[in-house]
């Protein structure tokens, strides 16, 4: 198949055969009809005829746009067709361009800048208006180079239909080339004034635009924009001129007292809902400070929100979260409807009205709002019922829980959360219940409770989303385990068969759980026995725990003298736990025995488990046991004299433990990491192959920074096992071995804070005691940021402490917010003003992907007119000082004056940017600037 | 407010008119295409004509067995001051609820917002104009007369930005079009 035969001319396919064709064919098949149809293209398109080509290229572009046919091969039969001499040819041609070109890489479009050029210069309107609207859709820094010559001419052409087209294309070649504005801006300035309808809304529409990416530079113009405010009368026009000065007024307080009257007449008087609302929306964000009109536009806002339509529903609640910013007092007032907003049929319409909800808390209303807010979640469906915790919960824990005054409401209201059968939010649940713990001391007793009723229930074991929470709560039972009435019935909890549909991390919380648990009872059962004379351990844990003062008495007296077991509801599968459960309340030694016997049973064969973290923790427990058990049971069996003897033993490795556990957990910074300065010595930058030339027996002299401490292993979770088998076993081989090349290799290892850091599983705490003791400078340092733990006496109504560290949580924060804000707004501005030509340049020459490079582009464009606002800027002041005297003798006339030297200084600055282009037209421009810069302190009192 | 895209789609979710006032490769214009048109046709009509998705804002409107959606930049407004305050873990709200942390309200945010309604109203415009040009306009008088459909979207909107609201000026020059 060479050549398009004329056979193949006669009988081409129309593009109504080939969409007649699409419907017709079968389901499924279409797509082998359009590949059959684009192998015709190909061959036709070919063709010399410009007919066939140009209905080639018709179909081509149909099934692209449609039906997704890459046509990127056919760029250039488009540009052959674009010369046509036929008008619908062309159309076509051009049609394909501006919906197939890439205009940064498909490179033909070099190809029809002449066609462009002879289209904008021709003496027929369609034919300019065709080509000016592929300019605009395809343009490109060359494009827009080569062609801005043309456009200048088209934008004071005498016929209407050209002219606001050459207005809307300026937008976009602007954006490609910014030197075009130098060229043409003044041009577009005075179209400001043009009467058509046409020609005004294309040209507010093209400020409009510009506002929005840098409103400083447009300011001088406010005057004609504001004849425009005034004047007009057609909507769509209004709308984009109120965008303006929303975008304006703000930069310039005058101009807000000035605009805020026509605004709200138009507000009052149009019947049309668009412009009402832009005129509304206009007031809340940028002319909030003006209390009548707010007042103006929350009324009107109010017949949105009373209205039918959802669209006016949904946009009032927006602007109303915009009002909540500066006047809550709007949301207040129209509370009611925003929680009827709650159960509306759209979801949109729910989360706007859950966001406006979420900002009328405080800590007056929470447990209101909160107990209003589940019990929609209760009524919803699962989506939105987690959109709805998800707001909660971003609420109550904003800024360490600012808004909780009762915490053990809150506590409480977490857990029951928890319960709610859709609820997904389990890890954020998880970490906040066990930051609770952690912070808030007061919280605790309830936490406890709350937790022992999560960990305690078997139906929640079966649901996945909540395992964060059942994590959480197992935490919270071990680690505040004192605080509890019934270790043994949290022991049974923590081992229910059921626990085994846990993921293995949550399984682990649990076992080391468990652990915490069996130390506590062993503990307290020794030192209850504990008036024999050799018993150590009084004294040192007593001070540990010196918050509690005198509660282990109150529990474990009671666990004593509380012989009703404390819930006997509780359903329990383990075959021996009822009988265990009923004696366990007696804190006696058969009651240990058997819970010890409980836990032996029920983690031994975990021992053998494949998740590394369920086995080793199962073994860490087991391993206490196996050197526990022994002596209870000698203590059983015999009598008084070897008794003292083995609970001797015993008791100062549960004391130790235990010594270990009970050191209170505080929260640590996010930062703390950091701020341990690395040591002299400590090269942590360096390959470590290194490594295995020293372990080839290369002995290194200790350093004497590091022989002082004690060396640990890198993996935190690793640590408890070091502890306990050093403490316990005789070290084995491996473990000799391993502490041998530490000693020897301590460069390569984290130095260990203390000893007494406590080996947890759960969240990494830096407790403050530790630190406090800690000799090491580095440590002390740490210190200094230490926890503010004040401690306040239980009063009924008094808010609980919250412990805070200041300055690695709140302020560390505080400092990077500016930081973050000016990079954002000033960054991309200062990058252009610095690298301006780098960018702009580069840019152009280089035609990479699309999308990122024109936003770049923006941004040269956006700040070739900000610089000169810069100047604009620091002249400010003074002269609206000097010149508010003159204000009144001043009216009108001088405004004209004023814009047009700010005008002027656009072009100012362009010039210099243009002359470090090597244009080549910089000198005369430059005795201009001259006069200008003598001029420039005269400075717009825009209005006034 | 620029518009970014209009799409014309059938109840089926068939797309019958495409244009895109930014340049979007096929895969992207499919998967965009894909998404929004699910999650239009989802809706019914006691909800808002308002979706958002990814950094549109879709304005959307059924006439008949037609959607028509308009795709506008979405500047993120309130949701970007959301996120923002998420990340740096700041409370959005002070403590009493009344006042609002300013420094965090960067520009961007506040301007250019879209008007929903205007973008409503110049939907309805466009049916209005081509139900004028073609008499009661339906579904295959688009798929039959796309390119006019084109011209006529062309007339109205030029770089995402409306030009001209008048139905006959818009029809004028297809007029000619047609006569010649």
């Amino acid at each position: 198949m060479a050549g398009p035969s004329l056979m193949d001319s006669l009988f081409q396919r129309s593009v109504d055969d080939i969409i007649k064709g699409i419907r017709l064919s079968p389901p499924g098949t279409e797509s082998t009809f359009i590949a059959k149809s684009l192998d015709e293209i190909r061959r036709e398109i070919k063709s010399t005829d410009p007919q066939t080509k140009a209905t080639a290229l018709h179909k081509l572009t149909y099934l692209h746009s449609l039906h997704g046919a890459d046509m990127s091969w056919a760029a250039f039969h488009s540009v052959e067709l674009s010369s046509s001499s036929a008008h619908s040819h062309k159309r076509i041609a051009f049609l394909a361009a501006s919906l197939s070109f890439n205009p940064s890489t498909t490179e033909v479009i070099l190809l029809l800048t002449h066609q462009l050029r002879k289209d904008l210069s021709s003496s027929n309107v369609h034919e300019v208006s065709l080509a000016l609207s592929t300019l605009s859709s395809i343009c490109n820094p060359d494009l827009a180079r080569d062609l801005t010559p043309e456009l200048f001419t088209l934008l004071s052409s005498s016929k209407i239909f050209v002219r606001k087209k050459a207005i809307a294309a300026v937008l976009r070649v602007f954006e490609q080339y910014p030197d075009a504005v130098l060229v043409c801006f003044k041009r577009v300035v005075e179209n400001l004034e043009n009467g058509d309808m046409g020609v005004l809304s294309a040209v507010v529409g093209l400020f409009c635009e510009l506002t929005e990416k840098d409103p400083k530079s447009y300011l001088p113009l406010a005057p004609e924009f504001y004849k425009i405010l005034v004047d007009c009368r057609n909507n769509w026009v209004l709308i984009k001129v109120i965008k303006i000065f929303a975008k304006l007024a703000p930069l310039e307080p005058r101009l807000g007292k000035r605009v805020v009257e026509p605004i709200c007449e138009h507000m009052g008087r149009t019947g049309a809902k668009s412009l009402a609302f832009e005129c509304v929306r206009t007031i809340v964000t940028s002319l909030s400070d003006h209390d009548s009109a707010v007042k103006l536009a929350v009324g009107k806002l109010r017949e949105f929100l009373l209205d039918d339509d959802p669209n006016l529903k949904y946009l009032g609640l927006q602007a109303l979260a915009i009002v909540a910013r500066t006047n809550m007092w709007a949301v207040l007032e129209n509370k009611e409807l925003v929680v009827k907003a709650l159960s509306d049929v759209d979801v949109n319409i729910k989360l706007e009205a859950l966001r406006l909800v979420m900002c009328m808390v405080s800590e007056d209303n929470i447990m209101e709002i909160c107990r209003i807010l589940i019990s929609h979640a209760l009524k919803s469906d699962p989506e939105f019922c987690n959109e709805i915790l998800d707001f909660i919960l971003l609420t109550c824990g904003r800024n360490f829980y600012e808004v909780i005054f009762d915490f053990d409401w809150y506590v409480s209201f977490l857990g029951e959360m928890a319960r709610i059968p859709h609820c997904q939010k389990g890890s954020e649940i998880e970490s906040q219940l066990v930051d609770i713990g952690m912070r808030v001391k007061d919280a605790r007793l309830q936490l406890v409770h709350v937790a022992r009723d999560l960990v305690i229930d078997p139906a929640l074991l079966g649901n996945p989303f909540i395992h964060g929470v059942l994590a959480a709560a197992a935490w919270v039972s071990g680690e505040y385990i004192e605080l509890s009435r019934n270790p043994f019935e949290i022991m049974e909890a923590l081992l229910q068969p059921r626990t085994s549909l846990l993921t293995p991390s949550v399984r682990a919380v649990y076992i080391q759980s468990a652990f915490k648990v069996i130390i506590f009872c062993l503990n307290s059962y020794l030192k209850l026995n504990g008036d024999d004379p050799s018993y150590p351990s009084e004294s040192t844990y007593s001070d540990v725990k010196s918050d509690y003062p005198g509660r282990f008495e109150t529990v474990a007296s009671q666990l004593l003298s509380d012989t009703e077991p404390d819930n006997p509801n509780m359903v329990v599968k383990h075959g021996q736990k009822p009988s265990v459960s009923s004696k366990m309340h007696h804190l006696t030694l058969e009651s240990l025995v058997a819970l010890v016997n409980l836990v032996e049973t029920n983690l031994g064969p975990l021992a053998g488990s494949n998740e590394v973290e369920v086995q080793e923790r199962a073994s860490n427990v087991l391993g206490l046991i196996k050197l526990i058990k022994p002596k209870l049971l000698g203590c059983l069996d015999t009598r008084e004299g070897d008794k003292a003897n083995g609970e001797l033993k015993a008791s100062e490795m549960v004391e130790l433990i235990f010594g270990a556990f009970s050191e209170d957990l505080g929260p640590v910074s996010l930062n703390a990491q950091e701020r341990v300065p690395v040591p002299d010595g400590l090269v942590l930058k360096e390959n470590l192959r290194d490594l295995e030339e020293i372990c080839g027996d290369i002995e290194l002299p200790l350093s004497t920074s590091f022989s002082l401490v004690k060396l640990q292993t890198m993996d935190a979770t690793s640590n408890l096992e070091h502890h306990s088998k050093e403490e316990f076993e005789p070290s084995t081989e491996s473990t000799s071995l391993l502490a041998e090349h530490r000693k020897r290799h301590g460069l390569y290892y984290l130095p260990a804070e203390n000893a007494g850091i406590i080996s947890n599983d759960y969240p990494p705490a830096h407790d403050p005691k530790d630190k406090a003791s800690d000799e090491t400078e580095d440590l002390v340092k740490l210190t200094e940021q230490s926890l503010v733990i004040k401690k306040k006496p239980n009063q009924a109504k008094s808010r609980p402490v919250v412990v805070k560290l200041d300055d690695g949580e709140g302020f560390k924060v505080a400092a990077k917010a500016p930081e973050f804000k000016a990079d954002l707004i000033s960054g991309a501005v200062q990058e252009v003003l610095l690298g301006n030509e780098a960018t702009t340049s580069s840019s152009r020459r280089k035609s990479s992907k699309k999308s990122s490079k024109r936003r770049e582009m923006d941004e040269s464009n956006v700040g070739v007119p900000e610089s000169k606002n810069e100047i604009v800027k620091a002249d400010m002041p003074e002269i609206g000082f000097s010149s508010s005297g003159r204000r009144k003798h001043h009216g009108h006339g001088k405004e004209r004056k004023h814009r047009s030297s700010g005008k002027d200084k656009v072009h100012d600055h362009k010039d210099k940017q243009k002359s470090e282009h090597g244009h080549g037209k910089h000198k005369s421009r430059q005795r201009a600037d001259g006069a200008l810069a003598a001029q420039s302190p005269v400075i717009p009192d825009f209005l006034l | 407010m620029g518009i970014r895209f209009v799409l014309m789609v059938n109840k089926q979710g068939q797309t019958r008119l495409a244009q895109y006032y930014e340049y979007l490769n096929l895969e992207e214009r499919r998967a965009l295409e894909g998404e929004i048109v699910r999650k239009c046709l989802a809706r019914n009509e006691q909800q808002c004509s308002f979706v958002e998705h990814r950094n549109y804002k879709v304005v959307y409107r059924r006439y008949a067995s037609l959607f028509f959606l308009v795709g506008v930049d979405n500047e993120e407004k309130l949701s970007a001051l959301h996120q923002l305050c998420n990340n740096l873990d700041l409370p959005i709200y002070n403590k009493s609820g009344e006042g609002f942390n300013h420094q965090l309200i960067h520009p961007k945010v506040e301007a250019g917002l879209p008007n929903e309604l205007a973008i409503l109203e110049f939907i309805h415009l466009l049916v209005e104009t081509m139900d004028r040009h073609f008499g009661n306009v339906c579904e295959l008088d688009i798929m039959f007369h796309l390119e006019k459909a084109h011209f006529m979207l062309e007339e109205m909107v030029m770089n995402g930005c409306i030009v001209e609201t008048s139905k006959s000026n818009i029809l004028a020059p297809i007029q000619l079009m047609d006569k010649a």
